[in-house]
């Protein structure tokens, strides 16, 4: 998978990532309309993401996503999904601040995630398409594949420095499992 | 002499030396060699001391079982104590050193203890050290501490790093013995995931050594072959060096693998701690030998008979030229053929049993060794090593018949299975009576979250001890683990062939009719010094649960947790007892399986990375200003600015100054921000504190109280109405993750039909207080909003523009004076903090941090949650019943604190405290000193400290406290005493120090 000499896997801290918590009742067809509408992405099955980490939705909780668009859009998408879910109880926030995101790339990313998150990473069980909420070592994280190779993940800001640190200790070169 | 032998050796490399030291000694092994082949190659038979004792100890067996061999493996701040010497796999540079010994291990002053054994018995402690009673911490004690304990602890930070990957499999193999590799293939066939543990370094177990065939080949190709299968299978992944540790909940389970402890290579993790969730388990964890309980057993050259045939055919190393086998089976006999094979010397094979006629007794007549049947060891010749054996009859009471010369003892007692893992889980025993041993029970196996069986056991661990049993066992015990994950087996059972084995005669003590002077020389527990007559003794004076026995005689409690001793000792015990063997039954094993590290626990968790730190946007700034930080949950807030040699006293004085005088800066970014929106969200915070929060107008603050259930005060925060059915709610900085918790519960848990939803934006502001006389002046200057007085009064907010940043403005104060908290978008936090400090140049803006913050808040009475608070302080203790709605039918802990106990006017009441010498101030804490004792003769109190500072403002200490009637006593001097002896007296007065009318905040 990777010799003893390269990282199984690059962590970079991608530039800010607009991003608005959605809170409504996903369940309702009228709802899961105007927010498809407004953001142009269908509402995500459960753990799953539609779009991409830049423009998308993410699953959070049975009541709850993640819109994803650009920094400076994020106020004006809040607005506008507040405005169309006018009449619904909803709570849409920019909340684009919030959090860092990370790319972590390479061939060992599945392990990299393997050995800091009690996710099984294995193929088959974990693929693109798919979003995580879940433990980082000792922080709250969340984060979905772009490909076999490079996955997005998500930390709150404040601790942002903790999780590149522990991302790139475990994609130290020379420490892959063989798992995948 | 022990010595390697000129040939032989399946696992080593003859061809690469491989060099160690042993106590500084410079010594040569061959790769492939564990340290105890290694040490025994170059004859050092003695390797350590025993613990109570100080009795000469050598290596007895060649696995995990190893009670003897420990030694302090590394040196400096890799050293690490207590490694058995025979898993521990030799490279070079190994340094070992041993144990428990002074000032020699030849010479060992603490053997004298090994003079008054005979005072010494089970329980000493318990009896010797009770009276006098301060004796026990003053005398006994400290002279126990000084002798206790086998390696010494390492001192330094362990300079290795470790890790950990979680892991999940439908199933787990534990052990890669045939029976393990026999079922991996099987489930692997099946489609499977699964996933093979092996402690070792090698696969196949013990039955190259012992032989036989395997569907007509012999084992090790039938090893070979197999292996072949599972590596091309991409549902099995294969682990050498990893150990399964533990199995806990749920197919929850701890491997351990050692990555680097065979070829230290600094900057790789050392070792790694698996965690994996697995659908089935199965142990093939194969069995232990038992010793022989004989005088003079625990002598350095007695030995284990598997693990002497082990080191003769793994390593070629000899324990001695001459070596007598003593055993209760036929399987030891497969030790003195190995011996002749090599070319060694089996003056004799004692059997305890009357007769021995299987396959392997007569092979070894064959062969011409001499099998003398009911016979025993009935003494050890030697001191620090075997020099020869007395022989008796095990019917007899040890009478000498016959003096054999010899370098070593094979003892064989039988064989237990290991069924640690089965009972991690509270699998059940029964007791196999044919046997001699405890195997696990099936019908009584330990269960998943289903209820149903996820653990099956197969081979030797099961109880099935010769090849062919053991074959069948394991395809039995996978075919039923695919039953249970719906699959069906492919794969025909194999046919293991080995010679048949005549039953074993159990032996429990050697001779059978043994005085109470001979059993005083029989070692169960050779680490812990735990004899026959230790166990005897404990049950003539009434132990009769096998649990009590081992804590008061420690059977069993040493670093091996009793792997070679506790089937013998609960069999004397039951001897002892009479009661039968199953009634007395066994301790129950837990994980660990063996000691695992502490840095595999730890895993990445150290330095930088021990724990997160939570960074505010400002916080760089912070560090680069000299900032001495204090911990705040996992924040790192700055306690104070030292300038300039300042100290943190003479920075906090400065502060506090310069904002009650000009301007002050707080990054306030912690506090926890709570967005609460929806139809019922006014409702819900009307539940949620104890004031109104419904009929908060919208562009207006309140401060409000929240309470637990048991109306005790758990956080507070001002709360701003944003609009029409959204609010903000300003937590603690330590309280936001909880508060915010606390909602959800109450959301989703009580109130689930209320239409209410709440998101924690904490994160997503950075928020400075611009605090002083100069606050407005500072905020104009930034510009971009109007904040003028009629504009943003007291206790308003609105939304603006501050220094080109998008900014919600808060006019609230913790301080007394003009104050504004500014929340900006996290990413400008920094810039925004900036521009303010730039800005406010003029009027000496000046940076403070937690401890201004707390001297200004105490200075104005203002309350603290955590200082004024402990989980039992009541809203109502602390004067602040002005913010408990009367007029509300409910709200969380409103009926609590209609208790009785919770009405009770003697509940001491907030005051603040004057020490009648200024610059006295109160230690936090404190108690004030009532007369007269309690029931326990302590001092009655009558009240305590709950804050306590020196205010620069009031240049003089001022405290906070809780006292008994206290608002009704002002005026009145209470008395404090102080833990270094001394009495402070301080007046009870006004808690608000520092303008009590609050026109400094009101401009």
């Amino acid at each position: 998978m990777s010799d003893a000499m390269t990282a199984l896997a690059t962590v970079t801290l991608l530039p800010p990532q607009g991003m608005v918590t959605l809170r409504a009742d996903l369940g309702d067809a009228a709802v899961r309309a105007a927010i498809e509408a407004a953001t142009g992405h269908a509402v995500p099955d459960t753990r799953s993401i539609t779009g991409t980490g830049e423009a998308g939705l993410g699953w959070m909780s049975p009541d709850e996503l993640m819109v994803f668009t650009g920094r400076e859009a994020a106020p004006a998408l809040a607005g506008s999904l507040a405005e169309a879910l006018a009449g619904q109880h909803h709570l849409a926030l920019d909340v684009s601040d919030a959090r860092a995101v990370f790319l972590v790339e390479g061939p060992g990313v599945r392990e990299v995630i393997a050995k800091l998150c009690p996710v099984d990473m294995a193929p088959g069980a974990f693929g693109p398409g798919e979003l995580r909420r879940t433990r980082l070592a000792q922080i709250a994280a969340a984060f979905w594949m772009e490909s076999e190779t490079r996955l997005r993940l998500v930390c709150f800001r404040s601790v942002a420095r903790y999780a590149e640190d522990v991302l790139t200790n475990a994609a130290r070169p020379g420490t892959a499992v063989g798992l995948f | 002499m022990s010595t390697r032998l000129a040939r032989g050796g399946r696992r080593i490399d003859r061809s690469k030396r491989v060099e160690f030291t042993f106590n500084g000694k410079r010594l040569t092994g061959y790769q492939g060699d564990t340290l105890a082949s290694a040490l025994l190659a170059n004859d050092q038979m003695l390797v350590g001391r025993s613990f109570k004792y100080h009795r000469p100890r050598g290596v007895v067996a060649s696995g995990p079982e190893e009670p003897n061999a420990l030694v302090a493996l590394g040196d400096g701040a890799r050293m690490e104590p207590n490694q058995r010497v025979t898993t521990t796999e030799l490279f070079d540079g190994l340094s070992a050193r041993s144990q428990n010994h002074w000032p020699s291990l030849e010479f060992d002053i603490g053997g004298l203890n090994n003079h008054v054994a005979r005072f010494l018995p089970a329980g000493f402690y318990y009896k010797t050290f009770i009276h006098p009673r301060p004796f026990w911490k003053h005398v006994f004690e400290p002279v126990i501490r000084q002798s206790a304990g086998l390696g010494p602890a390492p001192k330094d930070r362990d300079p290795d790093t470790y890790e950990q990957v979680y892991a999940f499999a439908d199933l787990v193999v534990i052990g890669g013995g045939v029976a393990g590799l026999h079922a991996a293939r099987v489930a692997g066939a099946a489609g499977l995931r699964v996933l093979v543990l092996e402690q070792t370094a090698h696969w196949g177990g013990r039955s190259p050594v012992d032989g036989g065939t395997i569907d007509g080949q012999p084992v090790q190709d039938w090893i070979d072959a197999t292996l072949q299968v599972l590596e091309g299978m991409e549902n099995v992944t294969l682990r050498t060096r990893c150990m399964a540790a533990g199995i806990y909940d749920h197919g929850y389970m701890i491997g351990y693998e050692r990555l680097t402890d065979h070829a230290p290579a600094p900057g790789m993790p050392r070792h790694r701690l698996w965690k994996i969730r697995a659908a089935q388990v199965l142990s093939a964890t194969g069995a232990i030998e038992r010793g022989l309980s004989f005088p003079g057993n625990d002598l350095p050259g007695v030995m284990l008979a598997g693990a002497l045939r082990d080191y003769v055919v793994e390593y070629g190393v000899s324990a001695g030229d001459r070596t007598v086998v003593v055993t209760n089976n036929d399987d030891g006999y497969r030790t003195a053929l190995a011996l002749k094979e090599a070319g060694l010397v089996v003056p004799a094979v004692l059997d305890a049993r009357p007769e021995a006629t299987g396959a392997l007794p007569e092979a070894a007549r064959a062969q011409g060794i001499r099998v003398e049947t009911g016979r025993a060891i009935v003494k050890v010749m030697g001191g620090k090593r075997v020099t020869g054996i007395g022989v008796g009859l095990q019917a007899g009471e040890g009478s000498i018949l016959e003096e054999i010369a010899c370098d070593a003892v094979a003892m064989s007692g039988g064989w237990s299975p290991v069924v640690h893992f089965w009972s991690h889980t509270g699998g059940k025993l029964v007791w196999d009576e044919a046997q001699a041993l405890f195997r696990p029970d099936p019908a009584r196996a330990p269960v998943g979250a289903d209820g149903l069986p996820n653990q099956a056991v197969g081979g030797a661990a099961n109880g099935a001890l010769t090849l062919g049993a053991v074959m069948t066992d394991s395809h039995n015990a996978i075919s039923e683990v695919l039953r249970r994950l719906g699959k069906s087996v492919s794969d025909p059972a194999p046919a293991g062939d080995a010679p048949a084995e005549a039953p074993l005669h159990p032996v429990w003590v050697m001779p059978q009719g043994a005085g109470s002077k001979l059993k005083s020389k029989m070692w169960l527990d050779y680490q812990n010094d735990v004899k026959v007559s230790d166990v005897q003794l404990a049950a003539r004076e009434g132990y009769e649960s096998v649990e009590h026995t081992k804590r008061y005689t420690t059977l069993g409690m040493a670093t091996d947790q009793g792997k070679l001793s506790n089937i013998n000792g609960l069999a004397v015990l039951s001897d002892a007892l009479g009661a039968p063997i199953p009634q007395v039954g066994t301790t129950t094993f837990r994980p660990p399986f063996t000691p695992i590290s502490m840095g595999a626990i730890a895993g990445e968790a150290r330095g930088d990375i021990f724990q997160p730190l939570r960074r505010t946007p400002m916080h760089a700034w912070h560090e680069a200003h000299g900032a001495y930080f204090e911990p705040v949950g996992h924040w790192r807030r700055p306690y104070c600015y030292p300038q300039g040699g300042e100290s943190h006293a003479q920075a906090v004085h400065r502060e506090v100054t310069a904002t009650r005088t000009s301007l002050g800066l707080l990054d306030a970014s912690t506090l926890g921000k709570i967005v609460v929106k929806g139809p019922d969200a006014g409702r819900f915070l009307d539940m949620l504190y104890t004031n109104m929060m419904s009929t908060l107008p919208v562009g207006r603050c309140r401060y409000g109280l929240m309470c637990s259930e048991n109306g005790f005060l758990m956080d507070d925060g001002v709360v701003a109405r944003i609009d029409e059915d959204t609010w903000l709610c300003h937590t603690t900085t330590g309280g936001a993750d909880r508060v915010h918790a606390h909602m959800e519960d109450w959301l989703q848990c009580e109130w689930w039909d209320w239409k209410v939803y709440t998101a924690n934006l904490t994160e997503h502001y950075a928020q400075v207080a611009i605090v002083g006389p100069n606050a407005r002046k500072l905020l104009e200057k930034l510009g971009g909003m109007d904040v003028s007085k009629e504009a943003l009064g007291f206790m308003d907010w609105a939304d603006g523009t501050l220094a080109g940043i998008p900014a919600r403005v808060f006019r609230i104060s913790f301080s007394g004076e003009l104050s504004y908290e500014v929340a900006v978008p996290a990413s400008r936090g920094l810039e925004f903090w900036e521009a303010c400090h730039a800005a406010g140049a003029d009027f000496g803006a000046t940076a403070y941090g937690t401890e201004a913050l707390h001297v200004m808040r105490a200075e104005k009475g203002f309350i603290m949650i955590g200082d004024e608070t402990d989980g039992t302080v009541i809203p109502q203790d602390l004067g602040l019943g002005w913010a408990i709605s009367k007029k509300k039918a409910d709200y969380l802990g409103k009926r609590a604190q209609e208790r009785v106990h919770m009405t009770d006017p003697t509940r001491w009441q907030l005051v603040g405290l004057e020490t009648l010498d200024p610059n006295e101030r109160l230690p936090d804490g404190a108690y004030a000193k009532a007369s007269g004792t309690n029931a326990n003769g302590q001092g009655n109190t009558q009240g305590r400290v709950t804050s306590s500072y020196m205010s620069p403002t009031l240049g003089r200490a001022i405290a906070m406290g809780l006292v008994l009637n206290g608002p009704s006593r002002m005026g009145e001097v209470l008395e404090f005493p102080t833990v270094d002896g001394r009495v402070l007296s301080a007046r009870i007065v006004d808690p608000v120090f520092y303008d009590k009318a609050g026109e400094k905040q009101n401009v």
